[in-house]
């Protein structure tokens, strides 16, 4: 397996490609994607209707913008607390049985991970679905070390299979059409009927064969976590198939790695996401399954139970008193589904496990930016500025702030390098300024996008942007963009695909 | 967890310390981040009283609303209708829980093995269908949660089976998410199940019936 060319590094002047940094900027692998046609009809396929099916279970809510302040309060709690509920869930998990280990980066938490494998004798595990284990590139370091790691949901299936990266949170095989999906099983899985049609039911029950031998016999289970509830150290998977359960349940040994900041405070608060997240994320009224789990419970599911806690870069995001909005993030995949640069371009051209709006400000705060040779450094870009991100945001992440916020830092960290280097100071520096200033003000965004077009923040007297920095002058000259005109992104977005929408 | 912990050689209680230190740093260097209390402005209760007819008829349609399959009845025709989902299902070897408590199934049609404990997942996956009682349902999202209950069972044998009964009693119908939340103990090992185990992975078409049971019925009491 060669995607994976190694584990992120702290950044630096030539930062290597990994599990949350691609080996092109966002432009440029994004013009590669517009070109692709058929990636392009089954993401606006995809994207369209689950933007269709969120809508209708999200309107039937009669409470759910105050479950949304509910849940960016908590979550902002929750960061001003960290260490305390850490503490907490460390107690609590250790009390009912489990262990608790703590990694400061990738390179540690696929370590223990290992270690942890290697201590059971088994030569396999199974593992959810889980972001944390995909950002740290745990399956391609358990390789290596001789262990095979067996994803079982269905898309990371699809994509394990096919050789190929996950391009978006929830749906990492969003990007491959039946048909598409058909080939990869007929080349690749053992004993399956040649004459199967491109069905989603024959497809779906052709991986339930493929791994049910190896849910009944696993010994080890590699898992996520959606939340931690501090106060009584239980860990929570919300799923649809079955597999997570099967993971939770039936190994003898389960370990969880889990991002520092997926904590909650309280069990109560466990009843404003399991209401927002569903149906942000799948467009249910619930998903499926969700399992909850603390310590071991004898005689019933693993008995040996270690959590992993994960920092890798999480403190870095935290230390930024905006960025750091960007870790109250339930990766519901809203976001991703309306966002009108996603669509077009793709998940996999943001380079990172974390792709969509999200990823764009949540990725480069975890790595760090470097200069523009930095990807990473363009991803701040990604994104029109429309707004939508933020409307979808069950936590209510103003997704618009912080990457107005971040691309300050991308030209502030450009005119360093600059300044190093001893060529004159780029001019949008004042202009990314000004716009971060509008955007954090009270009535902000939305009045200043109405009334301007976001881009016109950044244009010149003549109503062009003309000095972009690097990575944007890329992105500009790809999109062949003049600064935006009246009509905004989103109003244009709304005008144009209202009636597909509707469809 | 102590340093002398085995499987922490090699820095485990450094990075523990050095994550919080930096945590801690991190707070400390930024302002404006008080702890508060959360709004909590959302309904915590329903309009309708647990067991109401409106929340049971609530819960009968969002649970069908997930192509699973709902049957109300009294309580002494719970024999009848039980006997007449397994037939359906042509059922001949079901496994139950501990307490579910079967004298009422009429034997002879149906093998019965209860759990006692030493039941593999092998033997699971060789039975035709689960029965459990739950702990709570919820009407607005649909859902039964099971909490390992004696009437309820390992989590194993209500996954493995490949067709699942609930047994649903009037009383523990909610109409919302919190109110199901405060009956739960959050320390047991808990299953949220919301319909038949389902994907929607290929084209966002949904698929009832992947890993999971692949069918679930339930039988509503009252
Ligand atoms: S940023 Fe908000 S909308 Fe996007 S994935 Fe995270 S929680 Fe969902």
């Amino acid at each position: 397996m060669s995607t994976f060319l190694g584990i992120p590094r702290r950044a630096g002047a030539t930062p290597e490609a990994g599990p949350l940094r691609g080996s092109t900027t966002f432009p440029k692998a994004a013009r590669t994607a517009l070109a692709d046609t058929q990636l392009r009809a089954n993401l606006g396929h995809a994207t369209r209707t689950i933007r269709g099916k969120r809508a209708a279970v999200v309107d039937e809510v009669p409470d759910w913008e105050q479950l949304r302040d509910a849940g960016s309060a908590i979550k902002a709690d929750v960061m001003a607390r960290l260490p305390e509920l850490l503490v907490q869930l460390e107690e609590n998990v250790t009390a009912r049985g489990g262990t608790v280990h703590w990694a400061r980066d990738a390179a540690e938490a696929n370590r223990i991970v290992t270690d942890l494998v290697r201590a059971t004798g088994s030569r396999e595990v199974v593992k959810v679905k889980s972001m944390a284990t995909q950002e740290i590139g745990l399956n391609e370091h358990l390789e290596a070390e001789g262990i095979e790691a067996v994803e079982t949901d269905l898309a990371e299936l699809i994509v394990q299979l096919g050789g190929d990266r996950p391009s978006h949170i929830l749906v990492p095989a969003i990007h491959r059409n039946r048909a598409e999906i058909r080939e990869i099983f007929r080349r690749t899985m053992p004993g399956i009927d040649p004459g199967i049609t491109d069905s989603p039911r024959e497809l779906a029950m052709a991986a339930r064969a493929h791994l049910r031998a190896k849910f009944l016999s696993a010994r080890v289970a590699v898992s996520g976590a959606n939340f931690g509830v501090a106060e009584t150290g239980a860990l929570t998977v919300v799923e649809s198939e079955g597999n997570g359960r099967m993971c939770l349940t039936l190994p003898q040994t389960l370990i969880t790695v889990m991002g520092i900041e997926k904590l909650v405070p309280t069990w109560r608060d466990l009843e404003v996401f399991l209401q927002l997240l569903p149906r942000s994320s799948t467009g249910e009224r619930m998903n499926p399954y969700t399992s909850m789990w603390t310590g071991v419970t004898p005689g019933d599911g693993p008995q040996e139970f270690h959590l992993v806690l994960l920092d890798a870069g999480r403190t870095r995001a935290l230390a930024d008193e905006v960025g750091r909005a960007a870790l109250h993030c339930i990766r519901c995949s809203a976001c991703l589904n309306v966002c009108p640069v996603y669509e077009r371009a793709g998940g996999h051209a943001y380079g990172s496990t974390y792709p969509g709006p999200i990823g764009a400000v949540l990725t480069p705060q975890l790595t760090g930016m470097g200069n523009h040779s930095d990807p990473n450094a363009s991803l701040p870009y990604a994104s029109s500025l429309c707004g939508a991100c933020f409307d979808a945001c069950p936590v209510k992440i103003d997704i618009p702030q912080l990457l107005v916020h971040l691309r300050a830092r991308a030209v502030e960290t450009e005119a360093a390098d600059r300044h190093e280097r001893h060529l004159p100071p780029s001019a949008e520096a004042a202009a990314m300024a000004a716009a971060s200033w509008v955007m954090s003000g009270e009535k902000r965004f939305g009045l200043a996008e109405r009334a301007l077009g976001a881009g016109r923040l950044l244009a010149g007297k003549d109503g062009r942007i003309t000095s972009a920095p690097p990575p944007l002058s890329g992105w500009m000259r790809s999109r062949d963009a003049p600064a935006p005109p009246k009509e905004t992104f989103r109003q244009w977005w709304a005008r144009t695909h209202e009636e597909e929408d509707r469809t | 967890m102590s340093s002398t912990d085995p499987q922490d050689a090699g820095g485990g209680s450094t990075a523990r310390d050095e994550v919080l230190a930096t945590i801690r740093a991190a707070l400390e260097a930024t302002k404006g981040h008080e702890p508060g209390q959360a709004p909590r402005e959302y309904r915590s209760t329903g309009e309708h009283a647990p067991g109401s007819e409106a929340v049971l008829e609530l819960f009968v349609e969002r649970v069908e609303d997930y192509k699973a399959t709902v049957l109300r009845c009294d309580p002494d025709a719970i024999p009848e209708t039980v006997s007449d989902v397994l037939a359906q299902w042509g059922a001949s070897h079901v496994v139950v829980p501990p307490d579910f408590g079967v004298e009422w199934l009429s034997s002879g049609q149906v093998r019965i093995t209860t759990d006692d404990g030493s039941l593999t997942p092998e033997d699971v996956d060789a039975v035709d269908a689960v029965l459990t009682g739950c702990a709570v349902g919820i009407a607005e999202t649909g859902t039964v949660v099971l909490d390992g209950s004696g009437d309820q069972g390992r989590r194993m044998i209500s996954l493995v089976p490949d067709r699942h009964l609930v047994l649903v009693h009037a009383d523990q119908v909610v109409q919302t998410v919190p109110e199901a939340v405060a009956r739960l103990d959050g320390t047991r090992p808990l299953t949220w199940i919301s319909g038949p185990s389902a994907t929607s992975d290929i084209e966002l078409d949904r698929v009832e019936g992947v890993h999971g049971p692949r069918t679930l019925a339930v039988v509503l009491v009252g």
